[in-house]
């Protein structure tokens, strides 16, 4: 599903530059529930944005589904994010003017789906974050755990292979953090593969497989 | 093309950005209420201007004695001379290029000189042709004007103005058939007129009392003197052309050096016309000129403002990116938000300067202005909303492009 060969980056800014990825080999089953964990700074979300097709990388090759994902268009890049990968984020990333289903909606609607059938779609995956009496809410009138649940929705109404999730509980208490992995947990039942990058032990614990970034490299993959 | 949910998802955004939105749009729908509204003023302008000369023939000229001001065969400048009545069938045939011609004399204005039994009043007293209300057009409201059978019997016939009925009769009094006293003498009412021109010479029409030519030469010993020689020219003709061509009979009648210009006087309504046509048109020229540049600064508002919005909407676009959102999905965004903006916030301002044009109609309808009915034509209103359409569509270029440069990842790192 996906695989990594050698793959580097740097981030050049007017003075200097950083090397960041220094040669990351890696490979993920379809299915997979892996974790990423290391350092701040140690190119976690750099990674995790590449895998994403979100950034690029220098060298090193990169396969998404046996295709080569390298210098690819800005609107190749959209064609291939919105039909292979559903994206979480720490600060939830949800658009403020719009309530919950069309936030969840979104994705279909640059697929093209009328937004009698989006809105409906929306709301059944709602409910299956436990969120049917909050459709019609604004982002800013729901607590860290609604809005991360309704990020999740969004991410995967476009029945994505794969969900990326960056820090998805880093703003969220115990309590809502065990929520929300029982989500994660369940959909990657449904053989979504999943990988989380996070700080925390307890959330690195429930996926199948930890990925430690040092300095650049994989030091160790370690299987739970 | 058309997608009902692109433009609902559109409608949506400006929908739930309300403040941002009317902030946007200002300028245009200022532009465009500014524009109407010259428009609009201008066309009163040209309203009251041709209402003003309308029942005035304007291929006409008017032509009278003024002193001489060059010696000629023996003359000595500063002479007085008269057109005569012998001069009007040599101008008749001597000038093949006139429709109509009519002598035209004017009374004394003393106080009080027109009086029927206890009532009198001051007017104005003229003596005219039957032709002469081909020039100087009047609704007849009671009877007949002058005929030719008046002229050739000289009968002591008038034709009175409306306000001159109303002072000596009363209001809605048929006169016809009355007597009237004008300057002594007795005179027989054929009818009452209304002038339709704003432009008269002499007088106003209604506060006039029209003779038949011969009648007032004679009944008040004016010999043959002509006051006014009043020409039109045929259709196709240049007045100057008749002009020059009765001065030049004239001068040689009436013994002036042809050098001399100021010994005949004139004036040619078809050149003020003219005029007054060309000013209409700079005008008009003007307003759009200044309205159009008003709407562009709006435009020019409106990419601008979208320009620093689409820096304040860097997350949206970046996180709609990352849904699957195309560059060319954003393109088509941003621009359609600018053209709906501007043409919603132009057919606003036009519908508020039309609804502020029909209000000061109707006041000006109630008045004696010299400005009427400032409206805007159905074809304006289609010309601006195409420009705005235009303007909608560069306004949202630039903007556009930014935001198609904007990268998800951008949008979407953490801070
Ligand atoms: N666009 C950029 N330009 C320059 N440097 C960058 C850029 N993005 C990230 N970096 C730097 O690259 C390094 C890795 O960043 P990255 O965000 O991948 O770290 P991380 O592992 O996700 O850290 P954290 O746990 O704090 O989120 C950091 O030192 C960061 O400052
Ligand atoms: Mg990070």
């Amino acid at each position: 599903m996906i695989t990594l060969r050698d793959v580097n980056k740097t981030y050049y800014t007017e003075a200097t530059s950083l090397h960041v990825l220094k040669g990351i080999d890696l490979h993920i089953e379809q299915g997979d529930y892996v974790s990423i964990m290391g350092a701040s700074g140690s190119g976690k979300s750099t990674l995790l944005n590449i895998l994403g097709i979100l950034d690029n990388y220098d060298t090193g090759d990169y396969y998404l589904n046996n295709k080569l994902i390298k210098d690819l268009s800005e609107t190749q890049a959209a064609a291939y994010r919105n039909e292979m990968i559903g994206f979480v984020f720490q600060s939830f990333n949800l658009i403020n003017f719009k309530n919950a289903m069309e936030n969840v909606a979104l994705p279909l609607y640059y697929k093209n789906i009328s937004r009698k059938k989006r809105n409906a779609i929306a709301l059944e995956y709602l409910d299956r974050m436990g969120l049917k009496d909050w459709a019609y809410h604004l982002p800013n009138e729901m607590s860290g755990g609604q809005k991360q649940r309704v990020a999740i929705a969004r991410a995967i109404i476009s029945q994505p292979k794969i969900l990326l999730a960056d820090e998805p509980t880093g703003a969220l208490d115990s309590q809502t953090t065990e929520e929300v992995m029982q989500l994660l947990g369940g959909l990657n039942q449904t053989g979504i593969t999943t990988i989380i990058v996070t700080h925390e032990k307890a959330v690195a614990d429930e996926t199948r497989k930890v990925i430690h970034i040092k300095d650049g490299l994989i030091q160790n993959i370690q299987h739970n | 093309m058309f997608d009902l949910d692109r433009w609902q998802e559109i409608w949506y955004t400006i929908k739930h950005n309300k403040s941002r939105s009317v902030m946007t749009a200002f300028g245009v729908f200022w532009g465009m209420f500014m524009l109407v509204c010259m428009v609009g003023a201008g066309s009163a302008l040209k309203n009251g201007m041709e209402s003003t000369i309308d029942g005035f023939a304007t291929n006409s000229c008017f032509v009278y004695d003024q002193q001489t001001t060059e010696p000629y065969k023996g003359f000595k400048k500063g002479r007085n001379w008269s057109i005569q009545n012998e001069d009007i069938p040599l101008l008749l045939k001597g000038v093949p290029e006139i429709q109509y011609l009519a002598p035209v004399l004017f009374g004394g204005q003393g106080a009080n000189n027109v009086v029927r039994k206890d009532k009198s009043g001051t007017f104005n007293i003229k003596g005219n042709y039957p032709s002469y209300n081909k020039i100087e057009e009047n609704k007849l409201i009671y009877g007949r004007y002058i005929n030719d059978i008046d002229i050739a019997e000289k009968r002591k016939t008038c034709v009175i103005g409306e306000r001159v009925s109303e002072v000596l009769f009363g209001k809605n009094v048929n006169p016809v058939g009355q007597n009237v006293k004008v300057m002594g003498i007795y005179f027989q009412v054929i009818g009452v007129a209304r002038s339709i021109s704003q432009v008269n010479l002499g007088g106003r029409g209604e506060e006039s009392v029209v003779l038949p030519f011969t009648t007032m030469q004679q009944a008040f010993n004016m010999g043959t003197k002509v006051h006014f020689i009043a020409a039109t020219a045929i259709p196709g003709v240049r007045v100057k052309v008749i002009e020059e061509k009765i001065n030049q009979i004239l001068k040689k009648q009436h013994n002036i050096a042809p050098s001399d210009k100021a010994a005949i006087g004139g004036f040619n309504i078809e050149e003020q016309f003219t005029m007054f046509l060309y000013l209409g048109i700079g005008i008009a020229v003007l307003i759009w000129i200044v309205g159009a540049g008003t709407l562009f600064a709006g435009g020019i508002g409106v990419s601008n403002i979208m320009l620093v919005t689409v820096r304040e909407r860097t997350k949206e676009i970046g996180i709609r990116r990352a849904l699957g959102a195309t560059p060319r999905t954003i393109i088509r965004q941003i621009i359609s938000e600018s053209i709906v903006l501007t043409l919603m916030a132009g057919i606003a301002g036009l519908m508020l300067g039309v609804g502020l044009l029909s209000l000061v109609g109707l006041v000006l309808s109630q008045t004696d202005s010299f400005f009427q009915e400032p409206q805007i034509s159905f074809a304006v209103a289609i010309v601006s909303l195409v420009i705005l359409l235009v303007i909608g569509i560069l306004a949202g270029l630039v903007p556009a492009n930014r935001a198609m440069t904007i990268k998800p990842i951008e949008a979407i790192r953490e801070e």
